[in-house]
């Protein structure tokens, strides 16, 4: 089986998750292997989610705001 | 006998682009029940259209997003979509509107927004919102982030209409049922005590100028196509590219003033915004391409004349090396070798006539009043100037010739957005200070059932997922995550539905709630940026609270964006689900935060927008207290004597200074400044020189500016030499230094957009040329010259520059290298300038030199007023505010406001706006009875807390300080927006958001 990796996102609601619901409504297709978690604000990550994804089991994590 | 109706506490927008939103939005948060009419299917005006907004280049649709949905979604502002105003009866108080709501075709109430119907439509049309560069259905949405997010059919196009035994394609894919082809017109009639109206501008059409070859040559757009090209919803993508073959381009040029400036036309205004939207259009087209594009721009005088505009300007020449070329534009032909590339012709400020070709030539369209609104205007008996803008009268700045009527945006004159989010603010304002006394009487406030107490209960939580129709359901197979819910911890009750946001549906999750006790609640479906307040909502009415809710999004960022990998697709919303349940058991209910508002004012600075500010407030019926550090009221216009548009200033200000004083509303306190400043937003203590405390729930800021101290040009050393405001002293005395000069010499940006001060003064041109037409209707044997760099004669104010150059003033542009050169004679000064057209220096014996002095900012008392109210100020030392598009007379510390020459410069008249503008945003906090926040704010666990302060650093709203006692941070509520940086920010953990927590986070996360 192909290596699927499972990515985490954190995406702040004002900016880019609103991108990700645009990307929606836009139907423009992307791989499923994001997993998106909203957040106020970027300033809400705290680094321990990071390492907390990343310990269960994430194979990467993705910041935007 | 008569008796006089009872006014009416609505109030009537007609148009709702930015200004008609701003202006709804502020009445309605102030006490007033607002209809917003609005022509087309969707609100939003021109901003969706645009794709970056000078000068901070946010994304336009971006920036106004959450104000569509704050608008849509308020329960005091009835959009009317569709909708045309037929005709407006009665007096101020009390209107009788009439209203046509055309069919739209489609319940937008029943409309999911999901886009089948569209898919399925066999007829395609040019699409309007872009421009014409790309189709759309008969069936459409009018843009993707429309409100109402609801589908219209164009009844001109659709088969079914015109014959209805045809078609119906769309009535078939339709699961909500919401299309019906039958829709009549109706006429709606309602009662309002004032109007606004903000119906917009419509773009000038330039295939008038037939020497542009728009239409004829396949590669001249217009500006507002290439908005649509370079935008990301665009027809391209964001690729820029050439609609006529696709290729990227190499060259792009603008032209100028298309359809302004040009009084052949009747078009003898400025447009005001184009130099700026060109130089902008440019600046992101270079950041478009991955290759160096040449971008060029012709034109007559570059107008960058507003807030940090010159800053742009100035990037994009010396940063970005976007050319400026001085010229007029005689034609634009297509090249000859093939390439389809447009061959400019024109000619240079000496006379030369030059060619260049280009790729691409976008002509900046001017602005042109509504169309629609003379018909509208002539039946109200509206007054509009020759060019059918809706020009306020004097000195009202939202006013018209009707009283009880107001105007707001680029129906009053050309403007740009923060001009026009000014005017909607100061219209709104205005349009509420006759109904004080019905404030409150037609708003409605929704009744919820006691809430029920779910502390310590069980986690009961119940999962709804959505089909939308065949939006999620072709994609991700419901049933099985339906069936995957239920083997969650804490899960009770799983179900699917075919519209989760459907009226019965929430019916039916009431009824899930009471029958199986739930406690919790998720929902996957669509985005929880558009609907969860929806589904709050339902649990409100269920008597939970909102907050034990979770969305899953299933629509919006899996099925739509994986439609062919369904069984991906499916996993993935597992997951989603998954993640939502996990947050969901440790939700707890969570409570606005309500304190005690004091609902006075206070107004710091008593010049014009000072006590402008004041009166209004009085007559909101609020108390104001006005604070003046000098002895007297009138600020800087007490040296004005020649109002722009022929205003008796000197009668106004006596006027307002009357009206002031004889206020029983406020109290002006004179001589006296502020020292020091404790509280926030609804419970300010604010001490004065005096000794005085005065406590007040808003602040406006009104500190004003002064003129700049000239060191160049002999100024201070020979009295020949004088400001402008000195000048218009002596002209208004009929002084004989004036009357008796047979030369006057005006020198332009002194001190102005120069390597200290790089900013554009805005109102010298304008001055100087005023004050040049007086100088030559007392002598009009006079020599005058204006001695300048760009004459920045926006809007209207051109036609005064017309009939400057028509009665002999002469124009003399210098740059800024060869700057003119001023020396002392015996019996005169010496003025010696570079003439732009002969390339020779030319000498003037002027009798009088007025130096156009530049607009400083008192950067003293503005830098105390800047830390006392904890707002920054720009590096001028004038007030910054919270956004210079949509928010220009807020700070980002709330109850705060600004208005006049503290912002920047500007003219009376708009200095009066602004200030109504600071009374209409601060009486949207006056109005409310406490202060009630949302509630998700951050809280401190004092017993981790060690004091650090870290948290008080990052804090952006300023809302967390550390206790000097007690050693712990402590969170002030009413100003915490919720952002969560300390949360992320503090070691110990002691810090943490509500509906947001550390643990609800890593639960999400780890439940993966």
């Amino acid at each position: 089986m192909e290596f699927e990796p499972k990515i985490v996102a954190f995406l702040c609601n004002w900016c880019s998750y609103a991108g990700a619901d645009l990307a929606g409504i836009g139907r423009i297709q992307y791989p499923p292997n994001i997993r998106v978690v909203r957040i106020p604000c970027t300033g809400r990550i705290n680094p321990l989610f990071i390492i907390s994804a990343l310990r269960h089991g994430a194979d990467g994590v993705l910041t935007s705001g | 006998m008569s008796t006089k109706p009872d006014k009416i506490g609505a109030v009537l927008v007609v148009g709702a682009g930015i200004a008609g939103i701003q202006a709804s939005l502020d009445l309605a948060e102030s006490g007033y029940y607002v209809y917003l009419v609005e022509k087309k299917p969707a609100i939003g005006g021109t901003m969706p259209m645009l794709d970056k907004t000078f000068p901070t280049n946010d994304c336009s649709m971006c920036i106004l997003s959450p104000k569509l949905v704050d608008c849509g979604r308020h329960l005091n502002i009835n959009t009317m979509t569709n909708a045309e105003v037929v005709d407006i009866q009665g007096e101020p108080g009390n209107f009788n509107v009439t209203i046509n709501k055309k069919a739209r075709y489609v319940d937008p109430e029943k409309c999911t927004g999901c886009g089948s119907c569209a898919e399925e439509c066999p007829v395609k049309v040019g699409d309007e919102f872009n421009q014409g560069l790309n189709q759309r259905k008969a069936i459409y949405k009018l843009y993707a982030q429309a409100y109402p997010n609801a589908y219209a059919i164009d009844a001109t196009k659709c088969l079914k209409i015109k014959n209805p035994k045809a078609c119906g394609k769309c009535l078939k894919v339709c699961q909500a049922d919401a299309i019906n082809h039958e829709m009549q017109d109706e006429t709606v009639e309602i009662q309002v005590g004032s109007v606004i109206l903000c119906p917009g501008f419509e773009k000038f059409d330039v295939t008038q100028l037939w020497y542009y070859g728009y239409g004829k040559l396949p590669n001249v757009l217009t500006s507002l196509e290439f908005e649509r090209i370079l935008s990301a919803s665009g027809p391209f993508g964001g690729h820029l590219q050439r609609p006529s073959d696709g290729k990227e381009p190499q060259k792009i040029a603008w032209i100028q003033c298309a359809g302004s400036r040009n009084c052949r036309i009747e078009h003898g205004y400025c447009s005001s915004v184009c130099c700026m939207y060109a130089i902008k259009e440019a600046v992101i087209a270079k950041e478009h391409t991955h290759y160096p594009l040449d971008t060029a721009i012709f034109y007559m005088d570059m107008r960058t004349y507003g807030k940090d505009f010159e800053k742009y300007y100035d990037r994009a020449r010396l940063e970005h090396g976007v050319r400026f070329i001085r010229s007029r534009v005689f034609e634009v032909t297509e090249a000859d070798d093939g390439s389809g590339n447009c061959r400019i012709r024109y000619s240079n400020e000496d006379g030369s006539i030059s060619y260049e070709d280009f790729d691409l030539v976008v002509l900046s369209l001017g602005l042109e009043p509504a169309s629609g609104m003379v018909e509208l205007a002539g039946k109200l008996g509206l007054d509009l100037n020759k060019f059918n803008f809706c020009e306020p009268p004097n000195l009202t700045g939202v006013g018209t010739s009707k009283p009880g009527i107001f105007v707001a945006g680029a129906f009053s004159g050309p403007r740009d957005i923060p001009e026009t989010v000014m005017q909607a603010s100061a219209a709104a304002a205005d349009s509420a200070a006759d109904l004080a006394a019905v404030r409150g009487t037609l708003t409605k406030a929704k009744e919820y059932p006691a809430e029920k107490d779910v502390t310590g209960e069980i986690i009961r939580t119940g999962v709804f997922i959505c089909h939308c129709g065949i939006n999620i359901g072709s994609v991700v197979n419901v049933p099985e995550v339906v069936e995957y819910a239920k083997t969650l911890p804490g899960v009770v009750f799983a179900d699917h539905k075919l519209y989760a946001c459907s009226q019965d549906t929430a019916a039916q999750i009431k009824a899930a709630i009471e029958e199986h006790g739930l406690n919790r609640i998720v929902v996957a479906s669509c985005s929880p940026r558009t609907h969860e307040p929806m589904f709050q909502e339902t649990l409100k009415e269920a008597g939970l609270n909102p907050n034990l809710f979770e969305m899953a999004n299933i629509r919006d960022q899996c099925s739509w964006v994986h439609m062919h990998e369904p069984e991906k697709a499916t996993a993935k919303a597992k997951d989603l689900v998954k993640m939502a349940v996990a947050k969901a058991a440790l939700l707890e209910p969570i409570y606005p935060v309500t304190l005690d508002m004091n609902h006075d004012a206070l107004v710091v600075g008593g010049g014009v927008s000072g006590m402008t500010a004041a009166i209004n407030l009085s007559k909101q019926g609020y108390k104001v207290n006005l604070v003046e550090k000098t002895d007297s009221l009138g600020g800087i216009a007490n040296r004005l004597r020649f109002g722009m548009r022929g205003e008796d200033v000197p009668g106004f200000v006596n006027d307002l200074v009357a009206r002031v004083n004889a206020d029983e509303n406020i109290k002006v306190y004179t001589g006296v400044e502020i020292t020091e400043v404790h509280g926030f937003v609804g419970n300010f203590e604010t001490t004065l020189s005096n000794g005085e405390v005065v406590k007040h729930g808003v602040t406006i800021i009104a500190t004003g500016a002064q003129e700049y101290k000239p060191t160049e040009y002999l100024y201070g050393q020979n009295d020949r030499v004088m400001t402008l405001l000195e000048l218009e002293g002596l002209l208004a005395a009929k002084d004989s230094k004036i009357t008796g000069a047979k030369n006057v010499v005006f020198i332009q940006c002194v001190g102005s957009r120069d390597a200290e001060r790089p900013y554009c003064s805005r109102i010298c041109c304008t001055k100087s040329v005023k004050q040049a037409l007086k100088i030559k209707e007392i002598t009009p044997d006079a020599n005058v010259f204006v001695l300048y760099r760009d004459i920045r004669t926006y809007g209207f104010f051109e036609e005064m520059y017309r009939e400057a150059r028509n009665k002999g003033v002469i124009f003399i542009r210098y740059t800024v290298e060869n700057k003119p050169v001023v020396q002392a004679g015996p019996d005169s000064v010496k003025v010696t300038v570079t003439d732009h057209v002969l390339g020779v220096p030319v000498e003037i014996d002027a009798d009088v030199v007025g130096l156009a002095a530049a607009i400083v900012a008192d950067k003293e008392t503005n830098g105390k007023l800047s830390q006392f109210y904890k707002v920054p100020l720009n590096q001028e030392g004038f007030f910054l505010e919270a956004h210079m598009k949509l928010r220009p007379v807020d700070f980002g510390t709330d109850g705060v406001f600004m208005c006049g020459l503290a912002h920047g410069p500007k003219n009376l008249e708009e200095n009066i706006s602004q200030a109504k503008a600071a009374v209409g945003r601060a009486c949207t906090v006056l109005a409310k009875q406490s202060i009630s926040v949302e509630g998700k704010c951050a809280f401190v666990n004092k017993k981790k807390c060690a004091g650090c302060g870290d948290c008080e650093s990052v804090c952006p709203a300023k809302a967390v300080q550390v206790d000097p006692i007690e050693k712990v941070a402590v969170v002030n509520e009413a100003l915490c927006k919720g952002c969560g940086a300390c949360a992320s920010t503090c070691r110990c953990g002691a810090i943490n958001v509500k509906g947001c927590t550390n643990q609800q986070l890593v639960a999400m996360i780890n439940a993966l």
